[in-house]
């Protein structure tokens, strides 16, 4: 019994395959996806998520967004998903840096939007991050 | 008659057309490329993040978030996206057509793109705000637009929020469009139609087993719905800019190499009337030539 997983990011799809077992960063908490798994939308936070794909575990660093589960099939809707060798570790941190600047600009004016969006982006360049440095070759 | 001058002076200044519009169309096509990866990109997952919805829909009444409420007026918002130069053939003329066909006479509009503000003001509609968007389009510049129009529409001045952009089918057609974004449709109990979707040719797909439409939340239904809305409006907003942009592209580069073609066939011609015109002139001069060494024997 084979689980279909899609992972779509706004740019492309990265990935759509069957795979044998799903990883996800859930808001409450990391959880697994094996076939037969009941209906399930969560929230997904930054983090890693991981599947079984063909005997191998592969990983991927993904943003924020969520997931679906129905029947056989599991799509993952995210903002980032990158593998350990597409994180560019200067590059992150210089966006939490400038995220950081920014968020100390606008907490004044209350605007939540703004900074919900703002210590998203932290978070999810942290995520990768923290994955580079854990997964590195 | 013309003469040969004014012949070789007109050749010569449709040449330089020809050049310009040429070098427009390069650069059209090149942009073309760009945005119609971009478009096309997108759609995978504005067409998910639809599917997701219509998924949940029977979990959720209209009552549980604000942007799903229906509403009795019928004040209208309209986002109109064009574009901001000329010179793309009539895309632009083709939508505020659509406009007025589809959107109510007294609605309000949200202008992106130069073109249809000024024709707006021409037409004497009123235009509550305007934006102008970076190419190729960053999203970063979608969501303070559809924070506006979320805004005005949770704030009750308005009962609908309507766009209207030109969609991308291929390069040498693009349909205008406008499609209903608020309230957020489709995803009520029981209406089970296919909901009017940013993008050509994307209907969502029906389970068969009704069942399997049961969810899982976490971390709550509430969460999960006031998390995806807002996310889902954006993306909407964001998709139908790239569409935008990629038809505009493409338009501009089909209208230029027309332009092109239309020139070089003008020189064409034009060369054969100088190469006739200057034949008869050599003749007429041999002629004059003949006759009076004829004269002089």
């Amino acid at each position: 019994m084979a689980l279909q997983l899609d992972i779509v990011t706004p740019e492309k799809k990265i990935f759509s395959d069957t795979v044998d077992n799903v990883y996800l960063p859930g808001a409450d908490g990391e959880m697994g996806i094996l076939p037969q798994h009941a209906g399930l939308v969560t929230a997904l936070k930054p983090g890693e998520l991981r599947y079984l794909h063909n005997g191998k575990v592969e990983r991927l660093a993904i943003g924020s967004g969520f997931a679906e589960v129905s029947q056989s099939k599991v799509v993952v809707l995210t903002d980032m998903a990158l593998g350990e060798a597409e994180i560019d570790e200067l590059n992150a941190e210089e966006a939490i840096k400038r995220a950081q600047e920014k968020l100390q600009g606008v907490e004044h004016s209350m605007d939540a939007e703004e900074v919900a969006y703002l210590q998203g982006v932290i978070a999810k360049s942290a995520a990768a991050l923290h994955f580079k440095k854990t997964f590195r070759h | 008659m013309a003469n040969l001058r004014d012949i070789r002076r007109r050749i010569k200044s449709v040449k330089n057309t020809a050049q310009i519009t040429r070098a427009m169309q390069l650069v059209a096509a090149a942009k073309m490329k760009k945005a119609q990866d971009q478009a096309l990109g997108g759609r995978e997952y504005a067409k998910q993040l639809t599917q997701m919805l219509f998924d949940m829909r029977k979990n959720f009444g209209e009552e549980s978030h604000p942007l799903l409420e229906r509403r009795q007026g019928g004040r209208e918002l309209v986002l109109v996206i064009s574009t901001d130069k000329g010179l793309c053939g009539p895309i632009n003329t083709n939508l505020a057509r659509k406009i007025k066909l589809q959107a109510s006479p007294d609605a309000h509009f949200v202008t992106v793109g130069r073109k249809l503000r000024t024709m707006a003001e021409k037409l004497g509609i009123k235009v509550i705000a305007d934006f102008t968007v970076k190419d190729p389009v960053p999203f970063s510049q979608a969501r303070p637009i559809a924070k506006f129009i979320t805004q005005q529409f949770l704030d009750g001045n308005y009962d609908k929020v309507s766009i209207a952009f030109t969609s991308f089918v291929n390069t040498l057609r693009q349909e205008p469009e406008v499609v209903t974004l608020l309230p957020i449709q489709g995803h009520r109990k029981g209406e089970e139609q296919a909901f009017e979707e940013i993008g050509a040719g994307f209907k969502v797909e029906e389970h068969e087993n009704d069942a399997a439409c049961d969810y899982i939340f976490e971390p709550s239904p509430a969460g999960v719905l006031a998390a995806i809305l807002p996310l889902y409006v954006n993306y909407e907003v964001f998709q139908a800019l790239m569409e935008a942009r990629a038809s505009e592209h493409s338009a501009r580069m089909v209208a230029m190499k027309s332009a092109t073609d239309n020139a070089k066939k003008f020189i064409k011609e034009l060369t054969l009337e100088y190469n006739k015109l200057r034949q008869g002139a050599i003749t007429a001069e041999l002629l004059e030539i003949t006759t009076a060494m004829k004269a002089m024997e």
